[in-house]
């Protein structure tokens, strides 16, 4: 699981209204080099939650000297996209649970596919 | 209704009908790589995205991940959801480019409001109008996967879902679910005059509305077609007929052309020599 999907993930147990960001507990965390597509990644950046990324990154071991918010002019300078680009799209959680932060529901991770099936009484 | 053979909806619920080894079909079967692929060249078509643009995509029962090889082929990112277990584990196996997720597109999609520009759906919708449970409503489950999933999109995102629907009934309850929840659009219908290339699928729009795109051969059939009979002063000599023209005749010829055109299938253009006979020493 990519930590761009994390930030999008949200725990949607039955009850639960924000159920967000959710806590990675990784065992087994891999890093993928993938192709670096500048305009994507600017393209992503609004929509992110900012907050959550750090603190997801930093949870791993791969902040890479992010700051905590957003550079301004981030279009142009590459040097902060490549970052960005390392710590959403080629860090990976291979193996490890997602805890939502209301509940404590745990959703287990396995070869890299988080498992977001809800039992009968939670949906 | 009886169960039918050839619905695999009808047999066994999803995470069970997909196995190892329905999985593996999929991907080695070539005819099955081919027309899952063929189906989500044209559902990106019907997204409509913006050209040269990298868009962040949803995947909704992305199986092994043959409508996702697509997606990346274009240059997209995307996020593939499927209940299926073995299916996922044949995507990994295949090392697909986007991000896989266990989950039941009937409890709802788990992602933050305003996530994705589109998502698009290879026949993977009429399972949920099936209750393989007990505690099961398919209207229920159907309003909660469009509800999420609306919430999930951009504003002026839209959703393209290839189905295989059974009955009117059938496409009513889901159309009716997805514009409770707020979307709007309709179906597209392409080759509807052939029974075996004929393909649904349910153009979804979030937020803005837009202009429902037509139907691949479906331009034939609005011809000035008048629903009153021509007066000819011509005499017919084969009046038994009832409209149909001689067999073999070149008219007859060309109407059969028309007729496969429609379909969609390959024709040979007409040219003068159309239906013409041969000459005797030939």
């Amino acid at each position: 699981m990519k930590l761009l999907t994390h930030n999008m993930l949200t725990s949607h147990v039955k009850g639960v209204t924000k159920g967000y960001p959710l806590l990675i507990k990784a065992t087994e965390v891999k890093v993928n080099e993938i192709e670096f597509n500048p305009q994507f990644v600017s393209r992503m950046i609004p929509k992110l939650e900012w907050s959550a990324l750090i603190q997801a990154a930093e949870g791993l071991g791969y902040l890479q000297e992010l700051p905590s918010t957003p550079v301004s002019n981030y279009e142009n300078d590459e040097d902060f996209l490549r970052k960005v680009h390392r710590v959403l799209l080629e860090v990976e959680v291979i193996e490890g649970a997602l805890q939502c932060p209301e509940s404590g529901r745990e959703f287990p991770i396995s070869r890299g596919v988080p498992n977001m099936l809800l039992n009968e009484d939670e949906s | 209704m009886a169960a039918s053979c050839r619905r695999p909806e009808h047999m066994t619920p999803p995470e069970v009908f997909y196995n190892e080894e329905e999985a593996k079909k999929y991907s080695q079967n070539s005819r099955m790589i081919e027309i899952q692929t063929q189906m989500s060249e044209r559902a990106v078509e019907l997204l409509n995205l913006p050209e040269d643009q990298p868009c962040y995509l949803l995947d909704v029962g992305c199986g092994p991940g043959l409508s996702g090889d697509y997606l990346s082929e274009e240059g997209h990112y995307w996020v593939g959801v499927d209940i299926s277990n073995a299916m996922l584990n044949v995507a990994l196996d295949r090392e697909v480019d986007g991000d896989l997720v266990l989950g039941d597109m009937g409890q709802g999609m788990p992602f933050r409001p305003g996530t994705f520009d589109g998502c698009i759906s290879i026949s993977a919708l009429q399972w949920l109008c099936n209750a393989d449970k007990k505690t099961h409503s398919p209207p229920k489950r159907l309003y909660s996967f469009f509800s999420t999933l609306y919430s999930s999109l951009t504003r002026g995102g839209r959703a393209v879902f290839q189905i295989y629907p059974e009955n009117s009934e059938q496409l009513e309850l889901i159309t009716a679910q997805a514009m409770r929840a707020g979307f709007t659009g309709g179906m597209v219908v392409d080759y509807p005059n052939s029974s075996k290339a004929k393909k649904f699928f349910l153009c979804l729009f979030a937020g803005v509305s837009g202009v429902l795109p037509k139907g691949l051969g479906t331009e034939p059939v609005d011809r000035n077609v008048s629903n009153q009979a021509q007066f000819t002063g011509q005499r017919s000599r084969f009046k038994n007929l009832k409209g149909k023209s001689l067999k073999k005749s070149k008219d007859w010829i060309k109407e059969k052309k028309e007729r496969r055109r429609r379909q969609g299938r390959d024709v040979r253009a007409d040219t003068k020599y159309t239906g013409r006979n041969r000459r005797p020493r030939f």
